[in-house]
């Protein structure tokens, strides 16, 4: 394949890498949420399922060495990453060998090794550690993009505000990308605040900033690219804000009938990995390799399941291992 | 967090509103002979002849210096990071010298934004930084709560993610600046999982517990108590080990009761066991210095030799310190008490301004002797 083969600027291997792993993160979001129905891993279950453009396109568009603090439809920024299934299902089962050892669970997940920064529920506290991480690059004279991510939601919380003012003030290196699914659990954005463009709350501290399509999974990488571009080169932080829908309740446990089912049929049309297969398909991927790259995906994932689910549990006896360092 | 309206004459004192008023009151009380010229250029803060020093002895306030002028020296990681740290050295000019001396990207002026402050704080922690955060009031940690609780202390237990870190916190009450500038808010964070919390209450632990805090890989509070920082002087051997976090360590030995305290009620609790052995009645006095890792091992072996506790602390009584001091020691040395265990705390009030309030609000020293009288039988 010649190297000059795009897909709107995107060399192919890397579009074909972006719909790799947008695929990997529904089958496995479409696994848990079977298991939850059958009550084989506990707790709560939220889901990114049609959110996969954002969490995906943002994170691959940084370098390996470079830190990404994804929130609770990121499932595909984890994966990106190069986080296994296996990883993912050992967390969500809650066993010795997954990543936080049973200690926290669901999304709440991240392997630091990858750089990769685990989130709490109380959002956007990520932010204002994303910006002293930023700022840790910088002071080390190798400035490195730093991604944080956060719903519409968390953009009412004050430290969301203060992050935003602190990268400003410090000039550090960090891209902060929204993901405007226009609701906080059942708060229509509507409810939320009253301009038009989340986006354009960058200009209140002096950030530049852009509203991108969120289910467009290039549009994404190549804004986030962008900003990264500008974070490394010293020139500050960047707002993207990339619309996009909730296609799920707020989690599995909430129907979400206060969501009106017209914008949800309308938003389905716009699904990434469908937009994405639409470009790649026949011309940069032929249908059968679409189909033995989605078998490879659901062998790997069902064989996951089942190793995670016999894996050991953590030991009571370890409780307390780890409180302090 | 502290208004910023001019106050003339004051608002160079610090940075205006109550604090003006407070600093003008300690000046006059404390520092009569002062021109009204020196407390107008900041004098109160730059030194305090209340001490004459030799040559080996400084102040509460210098030792915490000299501990960060020395961990910026031999630790490139070290960083501060803190509202008017920078040129201006700090509200209470704890860091005079350092920003000249290291320059803005070791010692970092802030916006106003404790919560900010402290998350980026621990993202420098997590990426190789030792930074020591100073919060200008004790009382404005309300603001970080949810950093220090939900992301500092439970990071390391969650994923192994160890949060080097330091929170500065000027507590304390006693020279009548309010309900927001005389908080002790340390039994709140003493029972936090995974944060650890000291309170030095003299000169060579204000240096050497500091200095233990950024050596370990754990989010630490110190509490610095303000009424320490230029009253108290004394002398300093910054070679000396320091004590370790964790480690309580008897000021007086009595064998007729034992007094448990930290911070600034410390020297009131020496007083009165000095008064107390010199009418040939010894006490014991337990400094506990850290508040979590409690040293509890020695807190019981201090008591049961004397079988008698009296646990003086300055944070308000109920689930306070004394609460767990009382508890653990019924645990463990319950068949050693004479007595019952007594608490002197202030009672479960805001911290009231009018000098008579807040003297009705801490422990006096009248109290203490009473209630070590009561203790004794006498």
């Amino acid at each position: 394949m010649p190297e000059s083969v795009t897909v709107r600027g995107l060399p192919v291997e890397v579009a074909r890498n972006l719909l790799e792993t947008m695929i990997k993160s529904r089958y496995l979001e479409d696994r848990l949420h079977s298991l939850y129905l059958q009550s084989r891993i506990q707790g709560r279950l939220i889901s990114g399922r049609g959110q996969e453009a954002i969490a995906v396109g943002a994170a691959a568009a940084l370098e390996p060495d470079e830190v990404i603090c994804p929130v609770h439809r990121d499932l595909g920024s984890h994966l990106q990453r190069g986080t296994p299934p296996l990883a993912v299902l050992l967390h969500y089962f809650r066993r010795q060998a997954g990543p936080s050892r049973g200690r926290d669970g669901d999304i709440h997940m991240a392997e630091w090794s990858r750089r990769v920064f685990p989130m709490v529920s109380h959002l956007p506290d990520s932010w204002p550690i994303a910006v002293g991480i930023a700022l840790a690059s910088r002071l080390s004279g190798r400035p490195r993009a730093v991604l944080a991510l956060s719903g519409d939601g968390a953009s009412s919380a004050g430290l969301w505000h203060e992050s935003l003012n602190l990268a400003a003030v410090f000039k550090t290196p960090n891209v902060f990308v929204i993901e405007n699914n226009q609701y906080a659990y059942s708060t229509p954005t509507s409810k939320q605040f009253t301009i038009e463009r989340l986006a354009d709350r960058g200009a209140a501290y002096g950030i530049p900033s852009s509203t991108v399509d969120g289910n467009d999974v290039v549009a994404v990488y190549l804004a986030v690219q962008q900003a990264a571009e500008r974070a490394r080169s010293g020139d500050g932080p960047t707002l993207i804000e990339a619309m996009t829908m909730r296609m799920d309740g707020h989690a599995v446990h909430d129907p979400a009938d206060y969501v009106p089912k017209k914008l949800l049929d309308e938003w389905r049309k716009r699904d990434p990995i469908d937009r994405l297969i639409a470009e790649l398909v026949p011309g940069h991927l032929g249908a059968n390799e679409l189909n033995d790259l989605r078998s490879r995906i659901q062998r790997e994932i069902d064989g996951a399941v089942v190793e995670a689910e016999s894996a050991a549990l953590p030991d009571p006896a370890e409780l307390m291992d780890g409180v302090y360092a | 967090m502290v208004n910023n309206q001019a106050t003339s004459g004051l608002d160079s004192l610090t940075k205006g509103g109550s604090d003006g008023i407070l600093t003008l009151r300690v000046a006059t009380t404390e520092h009569s002979s002062s021109s009204s010229a020196d407390q107008r250029s900041g004098a109160w803060f730059e030194e305090s002849s209340a001490h004459p020093k030799s040559e080996n002895t400084v102040t509460y306030l210098e030792a915490i210096t000299q501990a960060l002028r020395d961990e910026l020296s031999c630790d490139p990681r070290v960083v501060l990071l803190g509202e008017d740290i920078g040129a201006m050295g700090g509200a209470f000019r704890v860091t005079r010298g350092l920003f000249e001396e290291f320059g803005e990207d070791r010692v970092i002026d802030t916006p106003m934004c404790e919560a900010g402050i402290v998350g980026m704080a621990i993202g420098l922690a997590v990426s190789g930084f030792r930074p020591i955060v100073e919060l200008q009031f004790a009382d404005f940690i309300s603001c970080a709560y949810d950093m220090l609780v939900n992301e500092a202390a439970k990071l390391h237990y969650r994923f192994g993610v160890s949060v080097p870190l330091v929170i500065r916190c000027p507590s304390g009450a006693g020279v009548g600046a309010g309900p927001f500038h005389s908080q002790s808010p340390e039994g709140v964070f003493s029972h936090i999982p995974g944060l650890k919390v000291v309170c030095p209450g003299t000169v060579q632990d204000a240096y050497g517990l500091l200095r233990a805090a950024v050596a370990d890989s754990n989010p630490v509070l110190y509490f610095e108590h303000k009424a320490l920082y230029r009253s108290l002087a004394e002398p300093l051997d910054p070679s000396l080990e320091s004590p370790g976090i964790g480690m309580a360590v008897v000021r007086r030995r009595g064998s007729r009761l034992t007094l448990i305290t930290y911070g600034s009620l410390l020297r009131t609790c020496i007083q009165v066991a000095d008064e107390f052995a010199a009418q040939g009645t010894p006490v014991t006095v337990v400094d506990l210095r850290s508040l979590q890792p409690l040293d509890k091992a020695s807190l019981v072996a201090a008591v049961a030799e004397t079988g008698r506790a009296v646990i003086v602390h300055e944070d308000t009584l109920t689930y306070g310190v004394g609460a767990e001091v009382a508890a653990v020691l019924a645990e463990s040395a319950f068949f050693n008490l004479d007595a019952p265990i007594r608490r002197v705390a202030p009672p479960d009030c805001p911290v009231p301004t009018a000098k008579v309030l807040e003297e009705a609000f801490l422990p006096q020293i009248e109290t203490i002797r009473g209630v070590v009288a009561e203790c004794l039988n006498l």
